[in-house]
Formats: C-alpha cells, sequence, structure tokens
C-alpha cells in the first residue's frame, strides 16, 4: 500500500486540481439544474390538476395529480441528493472560497436550508398523504411545496447574485471580511432580476419538459382526455410562462450591459469600446481582437441596451479591462455562443407558445396538427437546453472571476490533488444516476399503462415480488385498514388511457 | 454569539445523528437482511418506517454544512482541505443512498430491486462510518488552521476508526429500536422479536466499542480524553445510563419508553463531544470565538434558525404525528 503511495503520490501532485475542480462544478450543478425546475414548478402543474380533481370531482385530473405526484418522489429525491453533492462540493472545491467570503456568501444559504427543509417536509407529507388525509386538507399539503420552491430558488439564486454583485461587507487592511450586513448581502443589485429569471425558468421549463412526455403520447395516438389535461396543464404554465421570461431577460441584460460590462461585452462579442455595436449572431472572436463569421445586424446592440440613445448607445469592450481580468478568447465564444442559443431558443419557444395561444383564444382548442405537437413534444428538451446556455452565460461570463473584482478562481481552489479522481467518479455516478432516473421514469409509466389496460390498479401489486417492499404495497395492518379503502380521492377505479 | 452560533451548529449534529442516524440504521438492517425472500418482509418495515421521513431527516445534513461555512468558515475551510477524502466518499454514498432508496419502491424486477437496494444499503453504512471517521479527524487535533494536514493519517488513526465504528453501531442500534416500536405498530410480533434481538445485540456491541473506546482516546486523542473525563463526563455518564436503561426495557419487553432513551444515549454521545471539545473548533489551533464569522453573519443565522423554530419544527411535528399515526400509508395512491 505504502509502495504505491510513494509511486503514484508524485505523479498525483503533479496534477492541478484548477480544471478538475472547475470541470467536477460544472458538471455537478449542470446535472442538478436539469432536476430543479421540476423541484420548483412541478407541484403547481400537481395542485392545478389535484384542485380540478376535487372541484370538479374529476377523475382523469386525480390520476394525473396522484401519478405526478409519484414522479415527483423520484425526482424530489434525486434533486436532494445532487442538491446535497453540491454543499459538500462548495468546500471540497473551492475551501479558500469558503473560508474567507463564507460568512457572506452562506447567508442566503442559511435562508434556503429553512425553505428546503420547509418543502421536504411537505413533499413527504403530500406524496405519502393520498389514501388518507381529507381531500381538500391534503390540498393544502401541497401549497407550502409550490411557495417554498419558489423561496428557496430565490435564496440559493441570491448566493449566485452576489457573487456577480458583493456587497453587504467591510474588509479590513488584510482583506479579510470584518463586518457583514446581511440585509444587503441578500438583497443585492443583481438579486430581483436574477432570482426572477430563474423562478420563471423553472416554470418555463418543468411546464415544456412535462408536457412534451404527452405531447409524444398524443403523436402515437393516445389523445383521451387524460392526456389532453396531461398536456395542457403544463404547456399553459409554461405558455404563460414564457412570455414573461422574455421580458425578465430583457431587463437582466441590460443590468448586466450597466453593472458587469465585461460580462456583457463577452455576451455580444464587443472588442472595443464603441457606439453603433452590431448584434452578432454567431460567429467567433480570434485571439487578435478580430471577429470573423457570423450575421452581423447593424446598431442592434446599442440600441437593445438604451432604446432611447439608439445605436448612439456606447458599450464598454472588453479591452477597457487587463486582460486578466476578462474570460479569456474562448471563454468569450463560449458565453456569445450560449447566449445566442439561450435567446434564439427562448424565442422559438415563445413563437409555440403563441402559436398554442392564438388558437385557444379562436378556437377553444389547442392546435391539432401534427407538426404543432413535434414540435412541443420537443419543447422540453430545447428549454433545458436554453436554460443550461443560460446557466453558462452567467457563470462563464464571470470568469476569471468567483466573486466579481474580489476573488479570482484560481485563488479559491482546493490545493487537494485527487480532484481528478472525485472529477471521474462524479461523472460515472452521475451519468448513470441520469440514465437510471429516465429508465426508472418510463418504467414507471408503461407499468400505469399496464395497469390501465388490464383494468387493474393493483397490477403492480399482483407482481410476485420477492425481494424487498413490493411497490405501493404497504405492509400488512396498514393497508388492511377498511378505512383505507373508502372514499375519494384515494381510490379511483382506472380504466383509462393512462402514463405519459 | 459565537457560542450561541456553536450551540446552533451542535444540536444541528445532534438532530443529524439521532434523527439521519436512524435512518442509516435502517439501511445497516436492509443491508444485512439476508437473501430475497429471507429479507422481506423486514426490509417492507424498513421501507414503511423511513419512507415518509428520512427526506427530512437528511435535510439536518445541510442544515450542519450551511451552520458551519457561514458562521465559521475558517474551520469550514480548514476541515474540508484535510478531510477531503472522507467528505467525498460520503457525498457519493449520499447519492447512492438516496437514489438507491428512491428507485428501489418503484421498480418491479427482482433483480433492480435488488442492485438499488444493495446501493442503498451499503451506502447506509459507508456514510456514517466516513462521517465518525471525519468526527473522529476533527476531535483529535488533526485538522490544522488554514492549511491542509495530512490527507490520510487526518482519517485513517485510531479515534477515526473507533469513531466511525462507534458511528456504525450507534445508528445501528437506533434503528433497531425504533424499528421494534414500528413493528409493534404494524402488529408484527415475528418483526418485533427480530429487531429486538437486534437491538439487543447492537446496544451490547456499541456499549462494548464505547468501552474500547475509553483507551483508544487515552492513547491517541488525550485533549479529547481529558475533557470526557472532566467537564464532559456528567453527559458521558448520563449516556451510558440512558443505553443501560433502554436495554433493560428492550430485555424486559417493556413497551414505553424505550426508544425516547435510545435517542437520549446517543444524543448524548455526540452531547459529550461538544463539551469535551469546549471551547475549540478545531482542537489544538483554533478556537470557536477565533473561527466565528462577523456577528452580522452570526445575527443573520441566529434569526434563520428562530424561523425554523417557529415554521419547521410545527410541519415536522406534524410529519411525525401524520406517520406515527399511520395516516401516510404510502406513496402517491394508487
Amino acid at each position: 500500500m505504502s509502495g504505491t503511495l510513494a509511486t503514484v503520490a508524485p505523479v498525483l501532485a503533479a496534477v492541478d486540481p484548477l480544471p478538475w475542480a472547475r470541470a467536477q462544478m460544472a458538471f455537478t450543478l449542470a446535472a442538478h439544474i436539469i432536476l430543479v425546475p421540476l423541484g420548483v414548478s412541478w407541484a403547481l402543474m400537481i395542485l392545478i390538476a389535484n384542485y380540478k380533481a376535487i372541484r370538479h370531482d374529476d377523475r382523469d385530473a386525480l390520476l394525473l395529480a396522484q401519478r405526478w405526484s409519484k414522479y415527483m418522489a423520484v425526482t424530489f429525491a434525486v434533486g436532494a441528493v445532487t442538491g446535497t453533492v453540491l454543499s459538500f462540493e462548495f468546500g471540497l472545491l473551492w475551501p479558500r472560497f469558503m473560508g474567507r467570503w463564507g460568512e457572506v456568501f452562506g447567508i442566503p444559504f442559511a435562508f434556503e436550508g429553512l425553505f428546503f427543509f420547509l418543502e421536504a417536509v411537505f413533499v413527504s407529507i403530500y406524496i405519502y398523504g393520498w389514501r388518507r388525509l381529507p381531500p381538500w386538507a391534503h390540498f393544502w399539503t401541497g401549497v407550502p411545496i409550490v411557495v417554498t420552491g419558489i423561496m428557496g430558488s430565490v435564496a440559493v439564486i441570491s448566493a449566485n447574485a452576489w457573487m456577480n454583485s458583493p456587497s453587504g461587507f467591510t474588509l479590513d487592511a488584510a482583506g479579510e471580511v470584518v463586518e457583514v450586513d446581511p440585509w444587503s448581502v441578500i438583497f443585492n443589485d443583481a438579486m430581483p432580476l436574477m432570482a426572477a429569471h430563474m423562478v420563471v425558468a423553472a416554470y418555463v421549463v418543468g411546464g415544456f419538459l412535462v408536457a412534451s412526455v404527452y405531447a409524444v403520447g398524443m403523436l402515437r395516438g393516445r389523445r383521451d382526455r387524460y392526456h389532453r389535461l396531461g398536456f395542457l396543464i403544463p404547456f399553459t404554465v409554461a405558455a404563460i410562462a414564457t412570455p414573461i421570461q422574455m421580458g425578465v431577460g430583457d431587463s437582466l441584460a441590460r443590468w448586466v450591459a450597466n453593472n458587469q460590462p465585461t460580462k456583457f461585452a463577452a455576451i455580444e462579442m464587443v472588442p472595443e469600446t464603441s457606439d453603433d455595436v452590431p448584434e452578432t449572431l454567431f460567429g467567433r472572436l480570434e485571439d487578435d481582437g478580430s471577429i470573423s463569421g457570423g450575421i452581423p445586424i447593424p446598431g442592434v446592440a446599442s440600441i437593445l441596451v438604451d432604446p432611447s440613445t439608439g445605436t448612439g448607445t456606447v458599450i464598454q469592450g472588453l479591452e477597457a479591462v487587463p486582460e486578466d481580468e476578462r474570460p479569456t478568447t474562448r471563454q468569450v465564444n463560449i458565453v456569445h455562443w450560449s447566449w445566442d442559443v439561450m435567446v434564439g431558443l427562448g424565442t422559438a419557444l415563445f413563437l409555440l407558445s403563441l402559436w398554442f395561444g392564438l388558437t385557444w383564444w379562436r378556437r377553444r382548442d389547442m392546435p391539432q396538427s401534427r407538426l404543432f405537437l413535434r414540435l412541443a413534444s420537443s419543447a422540453g428538451v430545447l428549454s433545458i437546453i436554453a436554460m443550461e446556455a443560460g446557466w453558462i452565460v452567467s457563470e462563464v461570463g464571470r470568469q476569471p472571476w468567483i466573486v466579481y473584482n474580489f476573488m479570482r478562481v484560481d485563488e479559491a481552489a482546493t490545493t487537494s490533488s485527487g480532484v481528478w479522481v472525485t472529477f471521474i467518479g462524479v461523472t460515472v455516478l452521475y451519468v448513470g444516476l441520469g440514465v437510471t432516473t429516465v429508465l426508472v421514469l418510463r418504467g414507471m409509466s408503461r407499468r400505469f399503462r399496464a395497469q390501465a389496460e388490464a383494468g387493474d390498479e393493483d397490477a403492480s401489486t399482483a407482481d410476485d415480488v420477492p425481494y424487498g417492499p413490493g411497490a405501493g404495497a404497504a405492509p400488512a395492518g396498514v393497508g388492511a385498514d377498511p378505512g383505507a379503502a373508502d372514499g375519494p380521492p384515494g381510490d379511483v377505479d382506472d380504466d383509462r388511457g393512462a402514463g405519459p | 454569539m459565537s457560542t450561541a452560533a456553536a450551540v446552533v451548529l451542535f444540536v444541528g449534529v445532534t438532530a443529524y445523528a439521532v434523527l439521519g442516524g436512524a435512518d442509516f440504521g435502517a439501511g445497516f438492517w436492509d443491508l444485512v437482511a439476508g437473501g430475497a425472500r429471507r429479507g422481506e418482509r423486514p426490509r417492507e418495515v424498513i421501507d414503511h418506517s423511513i419512507g415518509p421521513v428520512w427526506e427530512a431527516n437528511h435535510v439536518w445534513l445541510i442544515y450542519v454544512f450551511v451552520v458551519l461555512w457561514t458562521c465559521f468558515p475558517a474551520a469550514y475551510e480548514s476541515i474540508t482541505l484535510t478531510l477531503f477524502v472522507p467528505l467525498a466518499l460520503a457525498a457519493f454514498g449520499i447519492v447512492l443512498r438516496g437514489s438507491g432508496f428512491a428507485f428501489r419502491k418503484v421498480v418491479l424486477r427482482t433483480r433492480d430491486k435488488r442492485n438499488f437496494g444493495a446501493a442503498f444499503a451499503a451506502s447506509s453504512v459507508l456514510v456514517p462510518y466516513c462521517m465518525g471517521a471525519v468526527a473522529g479527524g476533527i476531535a483529535s487535533g488533526r485538522v490544522p488552521d488554514g492549511r491542509a494536514g495530512d490527507m490520510w493519517t487526518s482519517w485513517i488513526n485510531p479515534t477515526s476508526v473507533l469513531g466511525g465504528v462507534l458511528a456504525v453501531c450507534v445508528v445501528a442500534y437506533l434503528a433497531a429500536v425504533y424499528l421494534v416500536r414500528d413493528s409493534r405498530r404494524l402488529g408484527d410480533d415475528a418483526m418485533v422479536a427480530y429487531f429486538r434481538t437486534r437491538a439487543i445485540a447492537t446496544a451490547v456491541v456499541a456499549g462494548v466499542v464505547a468501552g474500547v473506546g475509553v483507551f483508544v482516546l487515552a492513547a491517541d486523542a488525550d485533549r479529547l480524553f481529558d475533557g470526557l473525563t472532566s467537564r464532559a463526563l456528567p453527559v458521558v455518564v448520563l449516556s451510558a445510563l440512558a443505553g443501560l436503561g433502554s436495554l433493560v426495557l428492550l430485555v424486559r419487553r417493556s413497551e414505553r419508553g424505550g426508544r425516547e432513551l435510545a435517542a437520549l444515549a446517543v444524543a448524548a454521545v455526540v452531547v459529550a463531544w461538544g463539551v469535551a471539545q469546549w471551547d475549540d473548533m478545531l482542537p489544538g489551533s483554533l478556537t470557536v470565538a477565533e473561527a466565528a464569522a462577523p456577528d452580522g453573519t452570526l445575527g443573520a443565522v441566529l434569526v434563520a434558525t428562530g424561523l425554523a423554530v417557529v415554521f419547521i419544527f410545527p410541519a415536522l411535528g406534524l410529519l411525525y404525528r401524520l406517520d406515527q399515526k399511520g395516516l401516510l400509508p404510502e406513496e402517491g395512491a394508487p
């Protein structure tokens, strides 16, 4: 053992932890951020279905709400563990950052912890409470999930916004934090718009993602009322959120232009300070500061930053700050492309929402064409890509700073040489986790459908499962309780098409 | 104010040890429940017992992290720099455990259930071991302030091994005691007897490990040993008495109080550690006062904690009450 260590140790020590730490953080965040929208927005969609079920004695809606809550239990659990990994990683990958700024950066997380705790409690009550709690009481146990989901993501984004717009602290001569004003840490300048952008994104992505599954079902001919509802509830949520998102995003971009000019210069790929800046679609920045390729639209970037001054609006270029205080050429290209992808996909999703909205307004019905359903079925994945791209804009655009203008990423990283090992481990683990999650969710939906076709809601328990607890089967003594079987909304005679 | 923050931190550690610990212990019993057929019934009881509550109990860990890095950032920096390996292992274990548990519930094929169950159960042992080893590394003064201590000996050393083994024993014991009660509530006498035997066995094992641990600490962590035998002595005695009391109740098949005494015994072990170490944050290099964040930060965390008491405790109370009354029978019926 020690012999092996002696040979391996120098090799390990030669590995620079920084790029691995970066890659691991980026990878684990990118994975977690897919689950966040479901955690935040699915509860609302479930409650809409639940409300409909109780108010109008709607059995399709009831079935949807129950099944969705079962799926949500899985995605919530996976989101909880991947989120926990992040709280480990703050320290494991960025100990210097946490050591110096934890007392400031951590404050929003104290509140996030509070909201997440409440969320976890009510998620448990809601998803386990279907059978035995009275319908309305059960419905109300779901409402805190919606509220805490929003508040929790606002708190997390408050911390991220603080990294972009640090405030609320005083440094002494040695650069140590000596005084903290929690209020202005939490409500830092970047927080309101960034938080709004993420919360609305959660409804856009969550809505399109759930709707897209039912769009696939409808394309395959399952056009019963159950599938229509399964499509309409989430798609409507997303279609309402999308135009709001464009407005919020536009304000946020203007805020960035005024407060993080270097990031904005990367977004719009502006090498030198000038007015009459074109909006360049894609293209690439070269090391010598020239731009090759792309489609420039004259003056538009200037107009968008401040319409009142039009093409005369001056935009600060990358050259305004020293080279080591701005993103590298490669990072600028990544940020710019991500920005174009986000805005492009956002616009496409807006047009899809508009199509849906206009058709509904004219005919009180959703568009029936296969083209619409095809587009809708890809909207889930597209909205995820848009969100990931937006997140890349936010994080890579801040480079090389971890705390804007106060601490650089390379000053924050761990010195532990083992990061490349954990990076490989995490990658393998998360790829497995992602694949398994999808397979498990798909398996659940197949089972629901099989049950529906067999007209037997207890099909799952009829299978002989000799290992572990039977799915959905309560241990003897609880399920056998005579009170368990009576009354809606707990039990539904399930004889209709089911599952996405 | 730094004292208040340290107390808040330790309340979180204790809550995680008792509430999260019982869930980890349930995973331990899941692991050793035997083959598919033989272990079916115990696994059902385990699943039913922790299903609705594990997610909430798990959040205590996040709470502990947040309070630690916000109120004592210098200590957090040193701990994560030094104890990188066991903390990374624990993070892996937490992913496998949480997802394994959630997946096992919803898959049908025996092979899938067995694989997810194994991930859940094995990591239920790995995580408390790592956490115990981390505690041992800190308590024995192997985490220096402001720089990375030894990557390996900081967690592979007598006190850390003791911490890890004791943590596994303690959570197994705690879970067995809880499962006795849950089995009784389900009216399953066979399972009551099954878990009672195991509770008694692990109580004895945990007692023996703790007894041997005294000598380990005397040799390896004299500072901690001194604390435990002086100002923390009353808490140590309380822990021993509570443990003994719950053992007596188990042997006499008494209905009441066993669970509370077991929880008290475990909580007292954790509190004893805190009292013995006081007022060191990292023994030998950093005190609580030195590690503490500015008052503005501590105040904000204490406010958040106050809000937590106001909002979370009633919510948690509701969850546990509904669970105990059998009103949370199963997930997402039908």
